[in-house]
Formats: C-alpha cells, sequence, structure tokens
C-alpha cells in the first residue's frame, strides 16, 4: 500500500503532465484546425448554392471571386465594421430582434444572377443543428439548402445533412400567392397541410424532432431578412 | 522469500517478440474471448455507431488507438499507481488519448471529425478499454499488454463492421454508402427495413452472432 503522501503526489504529478499535453497539443494543432473551420463554413456556403465536391483550391478561389459578404440588421439596414464570418449566430439569436446582426451571403455565377445565402441555426433532438439556405433575386424560390448538425442519430434526424433530403428544398418557394412569409415547412408526407406543395418538403421518419427543429429554424432564421429583401427589390418586379 | 523468487525466476527468461503467449493476447480476442460477443463488454457503443459501415470502421480505428496505447502506458507504470486511485489513473490516461485522437483527426482529418463528433468521445465510456487496463495492463509487461490492446480493438472493430454491415445493407440496401440493392427491386415493392436503423437491431444481430459463434466454437459451450 501507497502512503497517503504518495498518493497525492502521484495524482497531482500525472493531473500535471497530462494537463501540459494536452495544452500543447491544443495549441499545436490550433492553426489547423481554425483552417479547417474556416473553410468548412466556406464549403457549406457553397452548398447552400449547389456547388459541391471542390476540392480545396477551388473552393477557396470561387469564395473569395463570387461570394461577397454583407452584415444587415433587422429595419434592413447594412452594418459596415463587422466581419460576417466573426458573428457567431448561437449568440445573436439570443439576442432580442432589433439588436441583431444578420450575416447575408451574396453569390453571383458565372451569368451574373445574385443568389442570397442566409445562415440558419436551431435545435435538433441531442443538440443544434444549423445550415444555410439561398434565395434566388425573386426573394422567394429556395435555390439550395445545407444542414448539418451536432449530433443527430445516423439514419434518423442525421439524415438532415443528407443529400436526398436538401434537394427537396430546391425550387420551393417561402412566400405564399398574396405576398406573405410562410415559410418552408418540414412535414410527414401524410400530415394534413393547407398550403401548396410548394411549400413543404418531406420529413424524416424516425426523425420528426429534429424535422421539426428544422422546420422551426428555417421559419425563426429566414424572417428578420424579408424587411432588407423588401428594400433591395425594385418595386416593378414584384 | 524463496517461494516468491522460484515463482519470478521463469519469467525472466526473454520472451520472443510474437512467442505464443504473445500471439495468445493478440488473437484471442478475435473469436475466443471476443470483448463485445464474449466479455460482453462495449455493447453500448456497438448498438449506437453500426447503422452504416464508414462510421463503424472508423470507431474501430479510434478503439484500436486507444485500447493499445492505454495498455500500453499503463503497463509501463503499472507499479508506480497507487492501488487506491488506479482506476482514476486509467482514466486520465484514456481520457487523454481520446482527446488527442479527437484533436488530430480535427487537425488532419476534418470530414472524417465531423462524421465522428460524438462517437469519438464515447470512447472514454468504452467498458473495453478500461476492462482490459483492470484485467490485463495492470499485471502484464508493456508489449504484451500493447498486443492485448490492439487484438481488443481488432475483435471489438470486427464485430463493428459485422453488424454494420447487416444494418446498413437491410437498413438502407447500401454497403458504405455504395447502392447494391437496384430500384427494380424497390420498384418491385421491396422495403428497407426501417427497424435496422434503430439501436434494438443491433442487439438482435450481435444475439444471432452471439448464437452462431457459440455453436460452432467448442471453448465457449457452456458445460454445467
Amino acid at each position: 500500500m501507497h502512503s497517503n503522501r504518495y498518493t497525492f503526489l502521484f495524482a497531482a504529478g500525472i493531473s500535471v503532465i497530462t494537463a501540459i499535453l494536452l495544452a500543447f497539443a491544443s495549441q499545436g494543432l490550433k492553426p489547423l484546425q481554425d483552417a479547417n473551420l474556416a473553410l468548412d463554413t466556406k464549403t457549406s456556403i457553397l452548398h447552400a448554392v449547389r456547388l459541391d465536391g471542390l476540392e480545396r483550391a477551388a473552393i477557396e478561389k470561387t469564395y473569395t471571386e463570387q461570394v461577397k459578404e454583407l452584415v444587415i440588421n433587422s429595419a434592413g439596414e447594412e452594418i459596415s465594421g463587422v466581419s460576417a464570418t466573426s458573428i457567431v449566430l448561437k449568440d445573436e439569436l439570443k439576442k432580442p430582434l432589433e439588436a441583431r446582426q444578420l450575416p447575408l451571403y451574396e453569390f453571383s455565377d458565372e451569368a451574373g444572377k445574385k443568389y442570397y445565402i442566409m445562415p440558419l441555426r436551431g435545435t435538433g433532438l441531442w443538440g443544434p443543428i444549423w445550415g444555410y439556405i439561398s434565395l434566388e433575386g425573386d426573394f422567394n424560390t429556395v435555390h439550395g439548402a445545407y444542414f448539418d448538425h451536432k449530433s443527430e442519430t445516423p439514419g434518423l434526424g442525421a439524415e438532415i445533412s443528407e443529400k436526398p433530403f436538401q434537394e427537396q428544398f430546391q425550387g420551393k418557394k417561402i412566400m405564399s400567392d398574396d405576398n406573405n412569409f410562410v415559410s418552408v415547412h418540414v412535414v410527414k408526407k401524410a400530415a394534413k397541410f393547407n398550403l401548396g406543395t410548394e411549400h413543404r418538403v418531406d420529413g424524416i421518419s424516425g426523425g420528426t424532432i429534429t424535422s421539426n427543429g428544422t422546420d422551426q429554424m428555417l421559419k425563426l432564421c429566414i424572417e428578420p431578412y424579408l424587411t432588407y429583401f423588401g428594400k433591395i427589390t425594385p418595386p416593378a418586379s414584384n | 522469500m524463496s517461494v516468491e523468487t522460484t515463482i519470478a525466476a521463469p519469467a525472466v527468461k526473454k520472451e520472443g517478440l510474437f512467442s505464443k503467449k504473445n500471439r495468445k493476447a493478440l488473437i484471442d480476442p478475435l473469436d475466443d474471448i471476443n470483448p463485445i460477443t464474449v466479455q460482453v463488454l462495449g455493447v453500448c457503443s456497438a448498438l449506437a455507431v453500426t447503422t452504416q459501415v464508414k462510421p463503424s470502421i472508423i470507431m474501430a480505428l479510434g478503439v484500436i488507438v486507444v485500447t493499445s496505447f492505454s495498455s500500453l502506458i499503463i503497463a509501463l507504470i503499472r507499479d508506480a499507481i497507487p492501488g487506491r486511485i488506479r482506476m482514476i489513473v486509467q482514466l486520465v490516461i484514456v481520457a487523454l488519448l481520446v482527446t488527442l485522437v479527437d484533436q488530430v483527426l480535427k487537425a488532419y482529418m476534418f470530414d472524417v471529425s465531423k462524421k465522428l463528433s460524438v462517437f469519438v468521445g464515447l470512447i472514454i465510456t468504452n467498458c473495453i478499454v478500461m476492462g482490459r487496463l483492470e484485467a490485463f495492463a495492470m499485471a502484464q509487461k508493456p508489449w504484451p499488454s500493447f498486443l492485448d490492446g490492439i487484438g481488443n480493438g481488432l475483435g471489438y472493430g470486427l464485430i463493428l463492421v459485422i453488424v454494420g454491415a447487416v444494418r446498413e445493407f437491410f437498413g438502407s440496401g447500401s454497403l458504405l454508402g455504395f447502392k447494391l440493392i437496384p430500384q427494380w427491386m424497390y420498384d418491385m415493392g421491396y422495403v428497407n427495413n426501417g427497424l435496422m436503423m434503430l439501436p434494438p437491431a443491433a442487439l438482435f444481430v450481435i444475439g444471432l452472432f452471439i448464437w452462431w459463434q457459440r455453436s460452432r466454437n467448442p471453448k465457449l459451450v457452456n458445460v454445467s
């Protein structure tokens, strides 16, 4: 039997050694991890305008050349001096609507057509879910959507990060015929629904809570942008 | 005292790196003492991560790294560890390795780490790791412990990949993401088995595997 003194010293010693090792590993690998994270954000944003399968360099190039970062507020004014990528959406969503800073990404394709990409964040069953959704220049038609999650169940809730689910969103409309915001709803195939098919996508069997979370996320995160979209829409095209 | 020396004496004899005993430590966990089907350790994660083959394989690799190196480290310092806090010391070493694996994955294999985010952390609570440390590494030399760790990781991985393959094939009609069941089967009314996507399916598959394993391996037949 070891003495108490030895036991305490051993415990303290091993804690210090592991702490030092972890600190070095974390600091040493941080630049690489940060670069990966930044690249991941860019990849996700480009996913939302149906660009995927690009190599690392191509992503950087496309992003720098074709994406313009904006920050707006819910009154529809552009805010300067804030970087869109530095905004933590989780914190913004906790603030009252008026105080929020909303990142917006403007993507121009080769033909000069513009798409507007909005970041999304909500809750799934086990943890946060997030994504990006892009609208065409009419601020109504969904061009593409991308979702990801922290810890949804593979095969169930995690299906939101799979292509078949995300492709359903292409071509859906977020505004009703009389120009009110109705969002795109994620609902059961059999559920009664009083809006047209252009406002609904099929939820995931066995992933109801994640589907509902996605539904809520779309509604809450798109709405604050509408004032801005209303301002930059030329009245004639409405 | 004389008794102790006579017991210790044979161990001094130099053993080959892959002597029969060491090979046994490596191979036995694949079948005779498989961590999942025979020792019934680490079943929880085997239920959770096996809906598809790919996460199963990567999870298995992570576990192999952690079991082998934690066994090696614990075996190296086994005489210095105070008995009363040995479990905590084991846990610290396991947590250290799991965190390192997680950090390295995040830095060099970001896509993989995104797929595995939760699963990697779960290795800390995997009973196989601590089970082998308590049962083997605390009383054995570093090299056999290292082999034992690899063996148990492999035995765990083997079951994971088998269960993952069964579940992905019947649950999604694919293997490693490639569609294997052709569209005309679905057109004729074939439906993927939704139960295979849920954790209980893994329990059934593991149960059937244990049944099959025990029916063909005479060492596992219960004599009583």
